[in-house]
């Protein structure tokens, strides 16, 4: 094991360096437009829900599959690997987000209403703020399942820790495939972590206010 | 002693450190209607549940129908005891009837009998079965609903029925004429022991032939309604008392 | 495009239904064994905390392990083929299985429980009308997952040599034919929505009926 580390680290950080930005790229993109949904249809429920579900659909097909599918129209490269981690990570952002906002008691949105905020207003001000939980919580979920399966991005040439694996498969050598499941493990509780520290910081913050 | 149909002998009862009842004792007699009234956390809730074993007693002896709860069959015992609790009573799965014929199913009633006794059931608690025998529970409304709970605890035509708050759930209005047919149902049936769990007073009062008031898992006051109004027996039946009295004096103001 | 695919299936339906079999038989076995193993360790976790808690943190941590190298973690021990793919697949879909199977017995009201009891059923007869049926459609929907991970999960079992309907994509990868992929990929999705939808709606009839 240690041997293993000694003669590849530097092509194992790179490979980790790689597998982030994929992921985090992909969680980024999720979330803007996660948001730029709920906002536009927020008031409008059987839309949420049908995009809920036409993303729930799409979470269903096995990633293997959906990189496959996407292979012909979009290439072998990274491109192709991020819109499919992005298409994952929305269905689970969408979800928690949409619960988090319906969770948010009524009264405080009526309360914004009287006080004279436009809809807008209201969902920037009043509804953001408090189903922020829920979208930290989304975003974690969404972190780790895209980081399982941005391994799978390396059948497309994508790179990643899945590179690792694959290494270990051909060679019949099971040091690289733990080598990259340990890894792979270490960055998305490493990022876990961090969205847990953001979302720490933004309710102590709201507790001062 | 032979008329006593439960009978609670120096009866302990804590869950944990808390102490819920401390040294209980009274007996019921065949075919009275008992209110228990009690604030939350009473022990009032407890003292039912250890009638048909739900909860068992630390220490003293319990007896329904002569029988030591201590070694008798538990199962057996509780399919002649109805209860009636305060909400989601019935089975969210099943039909009003099978809600209805499940302790009959237990005792493998033939069917014609359990039809039978299901539509006597529900014209005794006043809902038409022809209507409501194949609807599902959230059909219902709340007060529907705690008829059919009386209903399916009467099934078996048990000599005991044990009623947990049935009615806190419901509004006003349900409440009073669920009140008054349970008052009119004890009436019809003479020897059946209602133990009837309440927190309002003035349900206990309108439906006991006797009030047993709990505080920290002590009994108060064991009395008649009326014996409890004119000689309140301590400083909290008192208390209790002092809140009717005080919804009557604002009724008179207004007025 | 078309043309090709529609040349692929005239040339070698044979082909495509064997590793449709392969992968419909790898998903059978896999997810009558997880049931069998799950559903009694979910209602063992129910009755004890200690268990659930190590059940939920155990599907967790699953969640964040890549299935890839849960798959191919065994080869250099076992070796390539149908066993490992099926020990796998067995791993993963235990997770989801047991998680639904406690929550579903958990959410039922402990006050539905004592009705049961009062009205005089025996624990067997509490657990056969009164748990089974309340908890059905959480275990069905643990069943649902578990099926969807095991299914996506064998299309991986092809890289160990255990056939099924990912070897099509995999070796179109690799010869960069693109029907393959297109076949391959196209057939692994619809069954997916076949099975998702197929179990929603068993869902919401069983809801219906309880």
């Amino acid at each position: 094991m240690i041997a293993y580390w000694n003669s590849h680290y530097v092509q194992m950080i790179q490979l980790m360096v790689e597998h982030g930005q994929m992921v985090l790229s992909a969680l980024l993109i999720a979330l803007s437009l996660a948001i730029v949904i709920v906002f536009f249809f927020v008031q409008k429920n059987n839309w949420l829900n049908g995009l809920t579900y036409f993303f729930s659909m799409l979470y269903s097909i096995p990633s293997y599959a959906l990189f496959a599918l996407l292979m012909p129209i979009t290439g072998l490269n990274k491109t192709s690997a991020i819109i499919v981690l992005t298409i994952y990570c929305e269905y689970i952002l969408l979800r928690s987000f949409i619960t988090g906002i319906k969770n948010v008691d009524p009264q405080y949105v009526e309360a914004g209403r009287g006080l004279g905020m436009t809809s807008r207003q209201i969902f920037f001000k009043v509804q953001l703020p408090l189903a922020l939980p829920s979208l930290f919580s989304g975003m974690q979920l969404a972190l780790g399942s895209t980081m399982a399966i941005a391994t799978i991005a390396s059948t497309i040439s994508a790179g990643g820790l899945g590179d690792l694996l694959f290494a270990g498969l051909q060679t019949n050598n099971v040091i690289p495939i733990i080598w990259g499941t340990i890894l792979e493990v270490v960055l998305a509780l490493f990022w876990i972590m961090v969205l847990q520290f953001a979302k720490n910081l933004l309710e102590s913050d709201e507790v001062k206010k | 002693m032979v008329n006593d149909i439960i009978c609670f002998e120096h009866v302990t009862k804590s869950f944990g450190k808390r102490t819920i009842l401390q040294d209980l004792n009274f007996s019921v007699k065949q075919g009275e209607f008992i209110t228990v009234l009690g604030t939350s956390g009473s022990g009032k809730t407890t003292t039912l549940k250890m009638i048909n074993g739900l909860e068992t007693a630390d220490g003293g002896r319990i007896s329904v129908e002569g029988n030591n709860l201590a070694n008798c069959d538990l199962v057996k015992l509780r399919r002649h005891i109805g209860y009636v609790i305060q909400s989601i009573g019935l089975f969210p799965h099943m039909t009003i009837a099978q809600n209805i014929s499940v302790t009959p199913k237990l005792l493998k009633w033939d069917q014609k009998r359990i039809d039978q006794t299901v539509n006597e059931l529900l014209t005794e608690v006043g809902l038409d079965p022809a209507v409501y025998r194949e609807q599902m529970p959230n059909q219902l409304s709340g007060g529907q609903q705690q008829r059919v709970g009386v209903a399916r605890a009467l099934a078996t035509n048990p000599p005991i029925l044990l009623l947990d708050e049935p009615f806190s759930a419901l509004d006003a209005i349900t409440r009073q004429s669920l009140q008054k047919d349970i008052k009119a149902l004890h009436e019809k049936m003479p020897d059946k022991t209602f133990f009837f769990v309440t927190h309002d007073i003035n349900e206990a009062l309108y439906l006991g032939d006797r009030v047993m008031v709990v505080n920290h898992g002590q009994i108060e006051q064991f009395a008649s309604p009326k014996q409890v109004v004119d000689h309140p027996a301590s400083e909290f039946v008192s208390q209790l008392l002092a809140t009717v009295r005080q919804n009557r004096a604002l009724w008179e103001d207004l007025k | 495009m078309l043309e090709q695919i529609i040349k692929y299936f005239e040339n070698s339906a044979g082909e495509y239904c064997l590793y449709l079999g392969q992968h419909l038989e790898l998903c059978f076995i896999s997810l009558t064994a997880a049931i069998l193993i799950g559903l009694p360790l979910g209602y063992l976790g129910s009755k004890n905390a200690y268990l659930a808690k190590i059940c939920q943190t155990f599907s967790q941590l699953l969640r964040i392990v890549p299935s890839l190298a849960v798959i191919f973690i065994l080869i250099p021990i076992i070796g390539t083929g149908m066993l490992p793919a099926i020990l796998a697949l067995v791993f993963l879909g235990l997770a989801p299985i047991v998680t639904n199977t406690i929550v579903g017995i958990n959410e039922i009201p402990n006050s539905i429980k004592e009705v049961g009891l009062s009205l005089g059923m025996n624990e067997w007869q509490l657990f056969k009308q009164v748990i089974v049926p309340l908890a059905l459609p959480y275990w069905l929907n643990g069943v649902k997952l578990a099926l969807i991970e095991i299914f996506a999960s064998a299309t991986l079992a092809a890289y160990i040599g255990a056939g099924g309907l990912g070897t099509l994509i995999f070796t179109g990868l690799s010869l960069y034919r693109m029907d393959y992929v297109i076949v391959g990929g196209f057939s692994v999705a619809l069954i997916s929505f076949v099975i998702m939808v197929g179990f929603d709606l068993l869902i919401r009839k069983v809801k219906q009926n309880g």
